[in-house]
């Protein structure tokens, strides 16, 4: 884990929102969003981190490139530890940049494309109107736009238009890593593709390193070297990408695997194949009950064991750690399936 | 009014007027229209004229000076306290909260009292006053900018905090600094001359209205008109700044403008030109040459463009496109509930059971909605009542379509939340919608699509809100539901997995029309338009690995400027001449039809 080439550290990261006391010193309520992850990125390594709405991915992300103070846990980026950066924000600007889910709302209604892009070459490079507008020229070929675009405010511009503004304003300062934030859910699909294509262009042109955020599944394998899958604020597994998706083993992975729609599969309405018939039944209807745990009084073991098939007494009582299977892959469940 | 008002008093020093502090005790109170003072003159025989003009002069340059005031540090406050959040916020809200606890013209009294009487002290008073209620309009609207997705982005991009709160909010919340400020310009007006009137604002002998009518009021019985003069100026000015203020909020304010909050009516309106005759084909729904268009001032968006289709009883047919492709209108079409004005059904017929929904009355209208057919929408939150609960709402649903008795229909609901798996229906019955999840709240739009056993359900994007696990439950359970009952459903998507997983038949559409329909395996598998094709080679499938996807180039049309012939022709790479004019018919081909010219499969 500790390799100092790694561009992207993250150790033991926790965040946790409410807390402290009121005046009176009563304890307020806290909510821990993102509990215990660990990871590191390789340089020129996408990462893609799925998992379903409220699992902390995006606190995550916002963590990652400063917009939120981690409670607990460090951050490294390309071997310096972000909290060196503090007061600085700048600096952390220029090694890390964030591409937002809702391509229109990131954008601000009332500035011009061109203000919009110009903002980091400003603020971050501190350049001069000659140098900004060779750089925007570059930006908008590198994200297939026409010139024509700088003098448009965002509302003219359809949603992958808008997201590719968004991609060219994160790539302005010429950054190391950028984190996508969903990227592409807000889109059509024959635009979605477009996107991810083009995203992965700019990886190689740029030698750019990524952390892919999504809910689906599939975007996620069709970008991603490596995988994490977050649930409840934990990493449950991680693996190479055709690992973890290939031959899931946390019986989370799988139901997430199992559970996303695909056209070249034939109609299913039973359970993952390794289920019994009692198992199955749990994952088609009487485990509709469960859905993710309190946040407020979270369980004490597994926070999936309520919908688990698997789980044991061991699982409710006790939090999983981390093992390390061969070829990299991690998985955090005290009863991983084969 | 209000610029011959403001004109007036902008040229005071130019007019040809006597001096309005020039006493001539000599002309004391004589009435209007006498010679030398068209108004008459007041009880020092100063021109009331004259008074008049540089009073109104005054009168306006405070309560604009004393709004601007009030707009600046207000607005400050606000913004400040709105950005920051947090407990700056916190101490900011609470200092405003007690001023305005205390009552207008009391606070300002008091800060009159403490300053001394005079105009200027008089116009920080009304400054003062009105601060809280700038703090705290800015304050909300700050905050729901200070949230949004581009102020994260402006922070990443280097800025600083004075420099976001100048040019990333600042700019979003000018439109209502604007509005609140010219609706209480004339506010100001008044309370300063409530102000002069009891003696506290100017100072004799200067003139503002306040003070001319107080002098005025000690004479209203020998000499009304002293005090009717500035009355009736007073009047003017508040009720033409009044106005004017309510015109500018209806020209700056987005959703007035939109027409968002004019009440759309309860059915589409259906203006048809044609209505075709269609030959019984035995199936629940037939729906022929269906024309929806929005008329948004001179444009006409053409959102469903003729689409035919028919469902048997018991079948699932899917609709599938991206957005803007008309999928969700043509649904909306099908019950009338596509909102009026903007949207008007032009063309086509809809036959539930052989019956015409499109030339039924309102009445007939609503016992069909809800009762044969029914409908789930995307987001059940928006579509449950929130101050209702769950139980009452179905039980209204239950009596507004059969006369039952309250505790049948109760039992019914409950019985009905038990079928679409909800754990203990009875405590979810008494909950409201916001304390269930998305899941949750999504079975309860599935029940209550349910109460009186309808024969057909208009799914529109059912699950695009959830969770893939949640989906896929609830996805099982509309296929089981639909099996156990005979029920015939139109599923409106713009995911193929979804449609493969629950469809008999798909129909795909782009701008506006179906471009190719048939049996989803042989849709999916063997699809003959080239769009379909295209488009199902851009979704990433799982278990194919990392990979460079198939994108389709270009944006699909703009629904306002379609072009001639097919629609997909110029981002279709098999386009020949042909496709770019004339009509495309939608030919068949056993089960499964195609509109177009040189379908995939076949010889160029």
């Amino acid at each position: 884990m500790a390799d100092v080439t790694a561009a992207l550290i993250a150790r033991d990261l926790g965040k946790t929102f409410g807390g402290g006391r009121t005046l009176l010193g009563r304890r307020k309520p806290s909510v821990s969003a993102v509990r215990g992850v660990t990871f590191s990125v390789a340089p020129g390594e996408t990462l893609g981190i799925v998992g379903e709405s409220g699992c902390g991915k995006s606190t995550l992300a916002r963590m990652l490139v400063g917009l939120l103070p981690p409670t607990v846990g460090t951050i490294e980026i390309e071997g310096r530890d972000l909290s060196d950066y503090t007061g600085h924000p700048a600096a952390v600007g220029r090694l890390v940049q964030y591409v937002f889910q809702d391509p229109i709302s990131s954008l601000n209604p009332r500035k011009s494309i061109r203000q919009i892009l110009e903002a980091p070459l400003i603020h971050l490079l501190g350049m001069e109107p000659a140098g900004r507008k060779a750089r925007i020229a570059e930006l908008l070929d590198a994200v297939h736009l026409r010139h024509e675009f700088l003098d448009r405010y965002p509302h003219e511009l359809s949603g992958g238009q808008a997201q590719r503004i968004g991609i060219a304003r994160a790539l302005a300062a010429a950054p190391r890593i950028l984190i996508l934030d969903e990227p592409v859910s807000a889109l059509d699909v024959s635009v979605q593709a477009q996107v991810l294509n083009l995203l992965a262009d700019l990886r190689r042109a740029y030698d750019l390193t990524y952390l892919f955020i999504s809910h689906d599944l599939a975007v996620v394998e069709a970008v991603s070297d490596r995988i994490a899958v977050f649930y409840f604020g934990r990493i449950v597994e991680m693996g190479p990408a055709e690992e973890v998706f290939g031959v899931p083993r946390h019986p989370y992975t799988k139901l997430l695997e199992w559970s996303t729609p695909a056209i070249r599969r034939p109609r299913r309405r039973t359970a993952p194949e390794n289920c019994t018939d009692h198992e199955s039944a749990k994952f088609s209807g009487e485990a509709a009950a469960a859905e993710l745990p309190d946040p407020l009084c979270p369980p004490p073991g597994c926070a999936f064991a309520a919908r688990c098939a698997r789980a044991e007494d061991d699982c409710r009582a006790v939090m999983p750690t981390v093992t390390l299977l061969p070829s990299n892959h991690e998985v955090a469940c005290h009863h991983p399936l084969d | 009014m209000l610029l011959a008002v403001l004109g007036v008093a902008l040229l005071a020093p130019a007019l040809p007027l006597a001096h309005p502090d020039l006493t001539s005790p000599a002309d004391r109170l004589k009435p209007p229209f006498s010679d030398g003072a068209i108004l008459g003159t007041d009880h020092l025989g100063r021109d009331l004229l004259s008074r008049l003009v540089w009073g109104t002069r005054l009168s306006l340059a405070v309560g604009v000076t004393a709004a601007l005031l009030a707009a600046i540090v207000g607005s400050a406050i606000g913004i400040v306290a709105g950005y920051l959040g947090g407990r700056a916020d916190h101490l900011m809200m609470r200092g405003v909260d007690m001023l305005m606890a205390f009552p207008y013209i009391l606070l300002a009294l008091a800060i009159v009292a403490v300053l001394g009487p005079g105009l200027l002290n008089a116009l920080y008073a009304v400054a003062v006053v009105n601060i809280p209620f700038f703090a705290r309009n800015i304050r909300g609207a700050t905050v729901a900018i200070a949230h949004r997705e581009f102020v994260d982005a402006a922070r990443l991009t280097g800025m600083s905090g004075l420099r976001i709160i100048g040019s990333e909010i600042l700019p979003n919340v000018m439109p209502v600094i604007v509005i609140a400020m010219s609706t209480t310009v004339g506010w100001m007006i008044l309370e300063t001359a409530g102000l002069s009137f009891l003696g506290l604002g100017s100072q004799p002998p200067q003139a503002d209205l306040g003070s001319m009518l107080g002098e005025g009021r000690k004479l209203l019985i020998t000499a009304p008109h002293a005090s009717v003069v500035p009355g009736v100026m007073i009047f003017v000015i508040v009720m033409s700044v009044n106005l004017l203020g309510d015109g500018v909020r209806d020209a700056l304010d987005p959703r007035l403008r939109s027409g968002a909050l004019s009440r759309p009516a309860a059915a589409t309106r259906v203006e048809r030109t044609d209505t075709p005759e269609m030959k019984p084909t035995g199936a629940l729904l037939e729906v022929e040459g269906l024309r929806t268009e929005f008329q948004v001032g001179p444009r006409v968006y053409r959102a469903a463009g003729g689409v035919s289709f028919e469902v048997a009883a018991g079948e699932c047919l899917g609709i599938i496109g991206e957005s803007g492709s008309g999928k969700s209108v043509t649904a909306l079409s099908l019950l009338g509930l596509v909102a009026s004005p903007p949207g008007v059904i032009t063309a086509g017929a809809v036959r539930l059971n052989g019956r015409d929904t499109l030339s039924m009355t309102g009445e007939q209208l609503r016992r069909v909605r809800g009762g044969q057919a029914a409908c789930i929408f995307q987001d059940p939150l928006a579509t449950l009542h929130p101050l209702h609960t769950v139980g009452d709402q179905m039980v209204e649903a239950i009596r507004a379509h059969r006369p039952t008795p309250r505790r049948e229909a109760r039992e019914h609901a409950v019985s009905l939340l038990r079928k679409v798996r909800i754990p203990n229906p009875a405590a979810c019955a008494r909950s409201f919608p916001h304390e269930l999840s998305g899941g949750m709240r999504q079975r309860v739009g599935i029940a209550l699509a349910l109460v009186n056993d309808p024969d057909l359900i208009v799914a529109d994007e059912p699950t695009t809100a959830l969770d893939v696990t949640v989906q896929a439950q609830v996805l099982a359970l509309l296929d089981e539901l639909r099996r156990e009952r005979g029920l015939a459903l139109v599923f409106i998507t713009h995911d193929f997995g979804v449609v493969a997983q629950l469809c008999d038949r798909v129909a795909v559409m782009y701008a506006g029309r179906i471009v190719e329909t048939g049996a989803t395996q042989e849709v999916l598998a063997r699809p003959r338009h080239p769009y379909t094709r295209r488009l199902i080679a851009c979704v990433p499938e799982p278990g194919r690995g990392r990979r460079t996807l198939d994108a389709i180039p270009g944006l699909p049309p703009s629904l306002d400027a379609l072009p001639d012939g097919c629609a997909f022709a110029p981002r279709c790479d098999r386009a020949q001449a042909a496709c770019r004019g004339g009509e495309i018919a939608l030919r068949r081909d056993g089960a499964h039809s195609v509109r177009c010219l040189f379908p995939e499969g076949a010889a160029t």
